[in-house]
């Protein structure tokens, strides 16, 4: 028989301002408004949550458990419920109460709990978050446990000789790497297209339980404070509105007026 | 103070251009500058840095020549570097976000306990920097106090460094290459071949969104307009994802960033993910048959209308005009 080992998939996944909304800075420009706005799902995390659930329905006995985790506010259980309602086996929600923004290093530090304490050998999760769009937990995680990474995921494939072999996306083309469980893959947008779950499916989730734990409590050997200081935040300077042309020859003069042909 | 900059290299061995910028940007925190640089061609890079470009406080260059490091795999430049920061008295560590740069500094990071920096886009002193987030949308300044600094330059904000020799520049070269003890093997690389000037670096870049239909009709629309100006062509999220071209052009916030001097953007909406990606471009015009596409909004110049009498009648013109 093959060398395949089961899975335990890890899916971390973070509670984001919808892709969809334009973020606007605070009165005390220290952060974004959030009252009032819409959030989602990273939609990189929700890549990583489908692939999870399509591992699992191609080869059932491939796969030993899926358990997506979220670290921040109580109000990231929307997105868990969200995950059980997909096909998600369980789910931990990690209360920051109150804390926020922690720093990829921090998040990577629970997360390396997490996965010890469940026993993980693989954790799919997205390529960045689309709030600080910072691309550096999956990497930090990989190098917190000694274990390989395959960032920018755009295929996922397990061969019968155990191994993984994925297909990232690089700079000027692909790239394909093989690697030995336990490893963490980072997910790119073109790996999977996320289902659409229905409210029945959601409606039914709502009785699944969501584990409850507390960084401080939990986690207190973990330094959640951040090593950065934000000085400050801002909307980028609007620039002033460009002029509408009417013809091709006007373009091509204005172009060479500014010196760009 | 000193800074440890990674510099990468291109196949044929020359420097890569966003390790021009790279140095560029490391200038600027007015350091003493030693650069690394990895892989069977670590030396030849070496040599052409040397003697084809100028970077003030540039003051050594320490090379690991050795082939297994010429897949750039995390899992075996992070000990490497982690050695190197550990043992030298670096107060910087700086990587382009190149996808090299990118899936080892954070690795890094993590091993030493430091949060990276990432996507720096300005330099204000050696410990306070600007990057964005949210795509762009906000502009975050940032105040580092730890003792070792780790930079993900954003090489699209910095110009490159100029041309010019550096006579006093040494080089070492090393061997104590620690090794590898995870079970990762590099497989192979597929690269998108073009003719064209690569995208990140390109002086003009065209860009065609959804609206182009198909990927014939990209091409025949984009291609010629590109021949003339010499230009690399680009892609939103939709018009890779309708197949009307490769993954590679992507631009945006979680594709690739430019800031050429010339960018056209043609039958392009501007969702704000591709905004971010292009903003920053000196010229943007806009060619657009719906009046009210927001791409309009941060166009210099824009012209509604057929983009399929346009775009041939503007290749046709300027193509007469070069």
């Amino acid at each position: 028989m093959s060398a395949k080992q089961q899975l335990r998939i890890l899916v971390p996944v973070k509670r984001v301002v919808d892709f969809q909304i334009k973020p606007r800075v605070n009165k005390t420009l220290t952060g974004i408004e959030t009252s009032g706005i819409k959030f989602s799902i990273n939609p990189f995390d929700d890549i990583a949550v489908e692939e999870a659930i399509r591992i699992k329905e191609k080869n059932k006995s491939l796969v030993e458990s899926t358990h997506a985790v979220s670290i921040g506010s109580a109000k990231a259980q929307d997105i868990l419920r969200n995950c059980l309602a997909k096909g998600i086996d369980t789910c931990s929600l990690i209360d920051s109460v109150g804390k926020e923004n922690i720093e990829p290093l921090a998040i990577a530090k629970i997360l390396k709990a997490v996965v010890e304490k469940k026993g993980s050998n693989l954790v799919l999760m997205g390529k960045q978050a689309i709030d600080d769009d910072c691309n550096n937990t999956g990497q930090m995680l990989a190098g917190l446990l000694n274990w390989p990474q395959a960032t920018n995921a755009a295929k996922v494939e397990f061969l019968d000789n155990g191994r993984v072999q994925v297909t990232r996306e690089i700079d000027d083309g692909e790239e394909v790497i093989e690697a030995s469980l336990p490893m963490v893959i980072t997910t790119d947008l073109r790996l999977n297209t996320p289902r659409y779950v229905g409210l029945p499916k959601l409606m039914k989730a709502k009785k699944k339980p969501i584990e409850k734990l507390d960084i401080a409590k939990d986690f207190p050997e973990i330094n959640i404070e951040p090593q950065l200081k934000i000085v400050s935040m801002e909307e980028p300077k609007t620039k002033s509105p460009g002029v509408k042309l009417n013809s091709v020859d006007e373009l091509i003069e204005k172009l060479k007026e500014v010196k760009a042909i | 103070a000193s800074t440890l900059a990674f510099i990468e290299s291109s196949k044929d061995g020359s420097v890569s251009r966003s390790s021009l910028s790279l140095l560029a940007a490391a200038q600027k925190l007015s350091n003493p500058i030693t650069a690394v640089i990895t892989g069977s061609k670590a030396e030849k890079t070496a040599e052409a840095l040397k003697s084809s470009y100028s970077c003030s406080n540039l003051e050594k260059l320490v090379i690991f020549e050795d082939s297994k490091l010429d897949t750039c795999l995390p899992e075996q430049l992070t000990p490497l570097l982690v050695k190197l920061l550990k043992g030298g008295d670096y107060s910087h560590f700086v990587v382009s976000n190149s996808s090299v740069g990118k899936s080892v500094l954070p690795r890094v990071g993590a091993l030493l306990d430091v949060q990276p920096v990432c996507e720096v886009t300005v330099i204000k002193d050696p410990k306070t920097f600007i990057r964005p987030i949210y795509a762009g949308n906000i502009i975050s300044t940032i105040e580092c106090q730890a003792e070792k600094k780790l930079l993900i330059i954003r090489a699209s904000a910095f110009p490159p460094i100029a041309e010019g020799s550096m006579d006093s520049v040494t080089i070492e070269k090393r061997t104590d290459i620690p090794p590898c003890d995870l079970n990762v093997t590099w497989v192979k690389t597929i690269l998108t071949k073009s003719e064209r000037p690569e995208l990140t670096s390109a002086q003009n870049v065209v860009t065609g969104g959804r609206a182009l239909k198909d990927k014939e009709t990209f091409e025949k629309l984009l291609s010629p307009l590109a021949d003339v100006l010499h230009a690399a062509i680009g892609a939103t999220r939709a018009s890779v994802d309708n197949g009307l071209c490769d993954n590679s052009l992507q631009i945006g916030q979680t594709g690739k960033v430019v800031a050429p001097n010339l960018y056209i953007a043609i039958g392009v909406s501007g969702a704000v993910q591709h905004l971010a990606g292009m903003k920053d471009s000196k010229v943007i015009v806009a060619i657009n048959n719906d009046p009210d596409a927001p791409i309009f909004n941060v166009a210099d110049y824009g012209l509604q209308g057929d983009l399929y009498k346009i775009v041939p009648e503007l290749t046709e013109k300027l193509g007469k005009y070069k």
